[in-house]
């Protein structure tokens, strides 16, 4: 049986916990240009524990591709446990910082528009508004789509973090 | 400020388990790091260092000559050590150690770790790096070792302290060594090892990592529903790879093998796993695999995979491989199980405790009253009646495969010859082309390690400098490099090597004056436009050359004396180098081959003239 594309194209998020040393990082990210495997987004941080750190990272790929990546990941000497988010009840979260022209009329309704989406603003010139907003990647996305009328500057976003629900928990 | 930052242990610099090493007991050695070096390599039993001094490894290499306990094998270039390195490690199934300098020592390194990586060979390569604070700032023989030789290793480590050596050795020797094997790099800054700074050497005993839990044995529940398969099994074969011979499986697998009267064949990596002379053995399958192993993978009903990746030149066209067959799949790398076709019974663990308890619950199942608990030996032998069938007609070794009548020296007879004259005994290297091809299908392997050749990168140059290694640890045994007048001059410079240190090797230069497989690739598909794969009368005379680097040269280009004078060069070659150089059929092409693009595993062209 060949294992071919299957053709079902689906978003992965892969939360991995890892050496926190030097040269992890790359050998992660190399894997994923080595093996032609993409990356939509992409954080990492250390955790509570200053000897690891959390990557948190998403991918579009087959159920076949997914397996292979998380195989891959596992075999890195530097990773030490690996979960597929998706798999499960998850939570993600994204943060972005937007800076948007706002002066005259489009002042009040930026403002509002941010109400609406629980943003905050962060900071404030005369004629900008500088934006922070939490939450999913569709919610950003629908952010950015409701403002796109207005002059965005400039757009700072994270990548998603997740974490699974309930008593899943990713740790040593 | 940052790099400051890096070399701090809070910044994960260094291993946290690194910081009690500065409890310094009362009795404990202090060393400078390039002591530490030669006597972690020591405590690691090493027989023979591969290598090539520069500035960057200075220190170690003074430390190296107050330990004369460890030898060193000076080679003539870096790729020559990895290779040597990587020969010793495949003949011997103990890690290959390497010690090259920084930046040009480093790249030249890279074509063998890439080598041994792809195979899955145990190797330490120690590479030495610019100071520490010239790190990043382009200093002379610079080079990011790490970087680029990250994507062909198994792991690496940048040294930052001196403190790390031994730590860091021995978990390299680990890595190395256990799972599915692989080249680990140890980078190490010039001031890590000078004589000035003396830190505590403790070495360890043992190595456990959080991150790292190769699979000891395989899971039980799965080896029985794989033997309930085989038991049931109408058509079955065994498909063995290069981890049966790494993992030191085969006299597991021939028990197996034999006690189920199914047959076998080997992967480029894995012949001799199996004895090639064996009844059972239907030969090397794949592109230039032979007709009858093509064919039985293709109308197989159970395929038993163990040690093998389904390489592309193993399956031709994935969609078409193997139609019928339920694929077992034995493997060490959970990464290898379903990587290019999908196995419906995986089993990961290591090839020898998985295949003994194979053995075990099979007879275990077989003493049990019942039919369904015996092997179905009508239909096994209806089996082994068609692939006798298909060795009658069209088998490498029962069929008349190749032109013995021809005035022309046939590559293919002399690897005959070779293994006639050598009793099956040699051990023999090869490069990469017609002549490896040649010598894989011709030269019957009967015992695991024999056969040392680079299958996954395909590396030229790799006969001579890997057959260094083998002879270094086999100097009672015959060792022949079969190449072509092309590989060999990819790293003939080693023919110094040899006489340096005395390695007898047996040279056999299959010489048809084209890079054969390339003529063969625009023959059959470039209507024979010799694209940059002819050398227009350019070639060295091959004696001369044997015999300026203190050797014997023989040449041999009347196929009456032959015979003759091959027995002589390997009569010369148990005391000297001896550089055979035949001239064969230029015209000879490598058969069976599969055709590809599209075809399936029996799709295959027979000759210049048949196909299937």
């Amino acid at each position: 049986m060949p294992a071919s594309d299957s053709n079902n194209i689906s978003r992965r998020i892969v939360s991995l916990l890892m050496e926190n040393s030097p040269g992890a990082l790359s050998r992660v990210i190399g894997l994923f240009s080595q093996r032609g495997y993409n990356i939509e987004t992409l954080t990492v941080a250390p955790t509570d524990d200053i000897s690891l750190s959390r990557l948190t990272l998403i991918t579009l790929c087959d159920d076949q591709t997914i397996e292979q990546i998380t195989k891959q990941l596992n075999k890195l000497i530097d990773v030490v446990k690996l979960v597929d988010l998706t798999e499960g009840e998850h939570i993600e979260r994204e943060l972005m910082l937007i800076k948007i022209r706002a002066s005259g009329e489009a002042r009040e309704e930026i403002k509002r528009t941010a109400d609406i989406f629980r943003a905050q603003i962060v900071d404030v010139t005369s004629s900008l508004y500088t934006i922070q907003l939490i939450g999913t990647q569709q919610k950003i996305d629908a952010f950015i789509e409701a403002v796109k009328d207005s002059n965005v500057i400039e757009v700072v976003r994270s990548g998603v973090s997740g974490i699974a629900r309930g008593e899943k928990v990713l740790s040593l | 400020m940052l790099k400051d930052q890096d070399k701090s242990p809070a910044s994960g610099g260094t291993h946290p388990s690194s910081t009690n090493l500065t409890e310094v007991n009362a009795d404990t050695e202090m060393l400078s790091g390039g002591d530490m070096v030669a006597r972690a390599l020591e405590e690691e039993g090493v027989e023979f260092i591969f290598g090539y001094p520069g500035g960057a490894v200075l220190h170690i290499y003074d430390a190296l000559h107050r330990h004369p306990k460890v030898p060193h094998i000076l080679v003539r270039h870096e790729q020559a050590a990895t290779h040597a390195a990587d020969g010793y490690a495949r003949s011997t199934g103990k890690t290959g150690v390497v010690l090259v300098t920084s930046g040009p020592g480093a790249t030249n390194a890279i074509t063998g770790i890439a080598t041994a990586y792809m195979d899955s060979i145990p190797m330490v390569v120690i590479s030495g790096q610019v100071q520490s604070h010239l790190i990043g700032e382009d200093a002379f023989q610079e080079t990011d070792m790490i970087g680029i030789s990250r994507p062909v290793v198994k792991h690496s480590f940048l040294v930052k302290r001196t403190e790390d050596i031994p730590r860091i050795i021995k978990t390299a020797f680990y890595l190395a060594g256990s799972g599915r094997p692989g080249p680990v790099v140890v980078d190490i800054p010039k001031d890590i090892t000078a004589p000035s700074y003396k830190a505590p050497f403790d070495y360890p005993a043992e190595i456990a990592l959080r991150s790292y839990t190769p699979a000891e044995k395989g899971h039980s529940g799965q080896i029985r529903k794989a033997v309930e398969l085989l038991l049931r099994a109408k058509k079955p074969i065994f498909y063995a790879g290069g981890g049966v011979i790494q993992g030191n499986a085969s006299a597991a697998l021939t028990a197996l093998v034999r006690h189920l009267n199914f047959p076998i064949t080997n992967t480029l990596m894995g012949l001799g796993a199996y004895p090639g002379s064996d009844r059972q053995f239907v030969g090397m399958l794949g592109m230039h695999g032979t007709y009858e192993a093509n064919n039985a993978m293709h109308e197989s009903d159970v395929i038993l995979a163990v040690g093998a990746r389904f390489d592309d030149r193993v399956t031709n066209t994935i969609s078409k491989f193997c139609p019928q067959a339920t694929i077992i799949h034995i493997d060490v790398d959970p990464a290898s199980i379903s990587k290019t076709v999908i196995s419906h019974l995986p089993i990961v663990g290591p090839a020898l405790p998985v295949l003994e308890e194979m053995l075990t619950q099979i007879k275990d199942i077989e003493a049990q009253p019942g039919i369904a608990n015996q092997v179905d030996t009508e239909a096994l032998d209806q089996w082994w009646k068609k692939i006798e069938g298909w060795r009658q007609t069209h088998g490498l070794y029962t069929a008349n495969r190749f032109d013995d009548t021809s005035e022309h020296i046939k590559p293919q007879e002399v690897v005959q010859l070779l293994h006639r004259l050598t009793e099956g005994k040699a051990f023999v290297t090869s490069d990469v082309g017609q002549h490896q091809m040649f010598a894989a299908q011709y030269y019957l392997f009967d015992y695991p390690r024999q056969w040392i050749n680079s299958g996954g990168l395909g590396t030229m140059g790799f006969g001579l400098p890997s057959a260094m290694g083998v002879k270094l640890a086999h100097p009672d045994s015959i060792v022949a490099c079969i190449t072509g007048e092309g590989s060999i001059q990819m790293c003939i410079q080693e023919l110094s090597t040899c006489k340096q240190y005395d390695l007898p090797i047996l040279i056999v230069n299959l010489n048809n004056g084209y890079l054969g497989m390339v003529k063969q690739w625009q023959d059959m598909q470039y209507e024979s436009r010799y694209s940059q794969s002819v050398y227009q009368d350019s070639l060295p005379d091959f004696v001369k050359l044997a015999e300026a680097y203190g050797h014997v040269g023989i040449k041999i280009t009347d196929k009456s004396q032959l015979h003759d004078q091959l027995q002589t060069a390997i009569e010369i070659s148990k005391d000297k180098v001896v550089f055979v150089d035949v001239y064969v059929d230029p015209h000879e092409h490598v058969y069976p081959m599969q055709i590809a693009p599209d075809g399936a595993m029996n799709d295959m062209y027979l000759s210049k003239t048949e196909r299937t």
